[in-house]
């Protein structure tokens, strides 16, 4: 996709190693492939128009939530309350929605509310970690099980319908194309202008070397806050996704796709440590989470065992990405 | 050990905080529930807090050896064991050691594969064990498939949840004895200072000869072997397992170590603090789920004073030009 996320070390001489500095996520971009071509020889089927839009529409969350993930893991933190955030935004524009009586006014109130709703929660995030200086992994554990409580007050059991205009629109097609196609189209934009902006490379520069950014002048406590609002807003995103793909509100939906989204970050190329690595990685290592759940069911694996060869083909995965990775930047 | 220890300096001292906050909750919820602070409702808060504390155990060690050391595993290997546990013993208590003896061999060998991962790899800890953990959970699927969810001895769950000696139930002795062995082997033995000399610096301690990998492999064996022991106690203490009863050990597992005061960066802190961490946060725990609130509201303070707690342990350094 279009990403072009400068990368921080200096050009190597071979032509290779200079392809892979240039564009992180080639390696996660392979598998995909490879993947995709698999998915074809067991299920020719799976390559059509319809089975692809509906991969996409199904993996759109998780994408904009490994998106999310990403911005904070430039600047070397995490948040394991991305899900929640989910979940929590996932709710509000449900009752929202429902409260102001489902029509296209309610519809575009709700999705604004919810905007704001991940920007809070990514606020609070970024206060905790970096104006606080608490322990990423355990604080966003304890903020989301805050917001995972603020969702059950909103919504104490799951259930709620969203109105049929939203996920009618979301489901349906535009101008003979899915909806979803556009959602795609923009957000690629969207995170093409991101990439370009003096925050990405900022937060790039935090987690390559917090000390060094902070000595070059660099806000670094403002960055790592701008960092987790990111996070919080793609969470949101990621939470309209969700809802228009299961058309009601869901007080625990999120909760799974936390460990989810770090997996696919992973996948996708960018350094855990920080100050490496691509969003369009994140957005093809989603897929490949996708990709690998639909070639588990192709390949005729009986169904007890799905998960299990799902999980164990995401760690093969996992580890050959850091493997590939590392040896085309060493 | 405090012996030298200004006062102005004892409130730093990670353990004298957490029992000084577990000394504060218990006068709270004594306070909001009267006889919560009673001998038995602590006896039954305490078997809680080890069940916690043994799974932690695994966790302090592989977090002291540092390099982002983090077992994000435990929980399916809990899970995992406490199927195993149940269905060698089938209710007999002729088939506990057994039974112990292959969950622990299950548990180090899940470790050992974290481990390998780990060091021959060198693939980072949190994505190692994030993706095992998916494997376990996976495995744990097949399992329930073929098999029933098996049974606790009788005297396994007598040992878990009565009184064997001085009143007190005997996975409070084990976790007791796991503390002492804990302290001994990370202060008295070469295997325990190796341990702090990889965690606060990896490539000094290579230099000096430590053998880093077989360190780091050996500490995610133990992290399995302790999560699978705390399954086996599991098991004991709800008779028998159901779907994922580990997940919930994995992250509070962690939390535990960090209010231990133990470092998450490696190289600092010991186990006589975390099995105060586990204490506190099992009182916590305890507090919130007899206080008349409902499920939102519990959740939302339950977070929100995890926070808090965190803000009197070491919190990271300020940048300084």
């Amino acid at each position: 996709m279009t990403d072009t996320t400068p990368s921080m070390a200096a050009p190597k001489p071979q032509a290779d190693r200079r392809w892979i500095e240039r564009y992180p996520f080639l390696p996660a971009l392979g598998i995909l492939l490879v993947l995709l071509a698999l998915n074809g020889v067991f299920s020719p089927n799976s390559l059509s128009y319809r089975s692809l839009t509906g991969l996409i529409s199904t993996y759109l969350a998780l994408m904009m939530l490994a998106v999310a993930q990403t911005y904070v893991v430039y600047a070397g933190d995490i948040d394991l309350s991305a899900g929640a955030i989910v979940s929590l935004v996932n709710v509000v524009i449900v009752v929202t929605m429902e409260r102001l009586g489902g029509g296209g006014g309610a519809v575009l109130a709700a999705l604004g509310i919810g905007v704001l709703t991940g920007l809070a929660c990514g606020l609070i995030n970024g206060i905790v970690v970096a104006a606080l200086r608490l322990q990423a992994i355990v604080a966003t554990f304890a903020t989301s099980i805050f917001f995972t409580g603020f969702a059950l007050w909103v919504m104490p059991v799951a259930g709620t319908p969203a109105p049929a205009l939203f996920w009618r629109t979301y489901g349906g097609k535009f101008l003979g194309l899915p909806f979803v196609f556009y959602v795609v189209i923009a957000l690629a934009i969207l995170l093409y202008v991101i990439a370009r902006t003096r925050l990405a490379l900022q937060l790039l520069a935090v987690g390559d070397d917090a000390q060094a950014a902070y000595q070059s002048g660099l806000p670094v406590v403002p960055i790592r806050i701008r960092g987790y609002i990111l996070c919080g807003v793609f969470s949101a995103l990621a939470a309209f996704c969700v809802t228009g793909d299961t058309a009601s509100g869901d007080p625990l939906v999120g909760g799974k796709m936390t460990l989810f989204s770090v997996a696919a970050v992973v996948l996708g190329g960018t350094a855990l440590s920080g100050g490496w690595g691509t969003v369009a990685g994140s957005l093809f290592g989603a897929l490949t989470i996708g990709l690998i759940n639909s070639l588990v069911f192709f390949i005729g694996t009986p169904s007890e065992w799905q998960n299990f060869v799902q999980g164990l083909a995401i760690l093969i995965v996992l580890m050959a990405g850091i493997l590939v990775g590392r040896r085309a930047r060493a | 050990m405090m012996g030298s220890v200004s006062l102005s300096s004892l409130y730093r001292q990670p353990l004298v905080v957490a029992l000084a906050l577990i000394l504060l909750l218990l006068v709270i919820g004594n306070w909001l529930s009267p006889g919560f602070a009673s001998g038995t409702q602590i006896l039954r808060l305490l078997i809680v807090a080890a069940l916690l504390g043994i799974v932690a155990a695994g966790q302090n060690i592989v977090i002291l050896g540092g390099r982002e050391g983090i077992d994000l595993s435990v929980g399916g290997i809990v899970s995992l064991s406490a199927i195993v546990a149940g269905n060698v013993m089938h209710g007999t208590d002729a088939a506990i050691f057994p039974a112990i003896a292959a969950c622990l061999a299950v548990g180090a060998f899940f470790g050992l594969l974290n481990g390998l991962g780990v060091t021959l790899l060198r693939i980072p800890p949190l994505v190692m064990t994030l993706g095992m953990l998916g494997v376990l959970q996976g495995l744990l699927i097949v399992i329930r498939q073929g098999i029933p969810s098996g049974q606790a001895a009788p005297a396994l769950s007598r040992f878990v949840t009565q009184p064997v000696l001085l009143g007190l139930p005997g996975i409070i002795w084990l976790w007791a004895a796991i503390g002492i062995a804990m302290a001994f082997l990370l202060r008295r033995t070469v295997f325990g200072h190796r341990i702090y000399a990889i965690g606060s610096n990896e490539h000094a301690a290579w230099m000096a000869g430590v053998p880093v990998r077989r360190m780091r492999i050996s500490l995610f064996i133990l992290s399995g072997m302790f999560a699978a022991l705390a399954g086996v106690c599991l098991l004991g203490y709800s008779g028998s397992s159901f779907a994922n009863v580990g997940e919930q050990y994995m992250l509070p597992s962690i939390i535990a170590v960090v209010f231990g005061g133990t470092s998450l960066a490696g190289g600092k802190g010991g186990y006589t603090g975390t099995m105060a961490g586990a204490v506190l946060l099992v009182i916590l725990q305890g507090i919130l789920t007899t206080v008349n609130i409902d499920e939102s509201g519990r959740q939302m303070v339950f977070g929100a004073t995890l926070l808090l707690l965190m803000l009197f342990y070491g919190r990271g350094r300020a940048m300084r030009a």
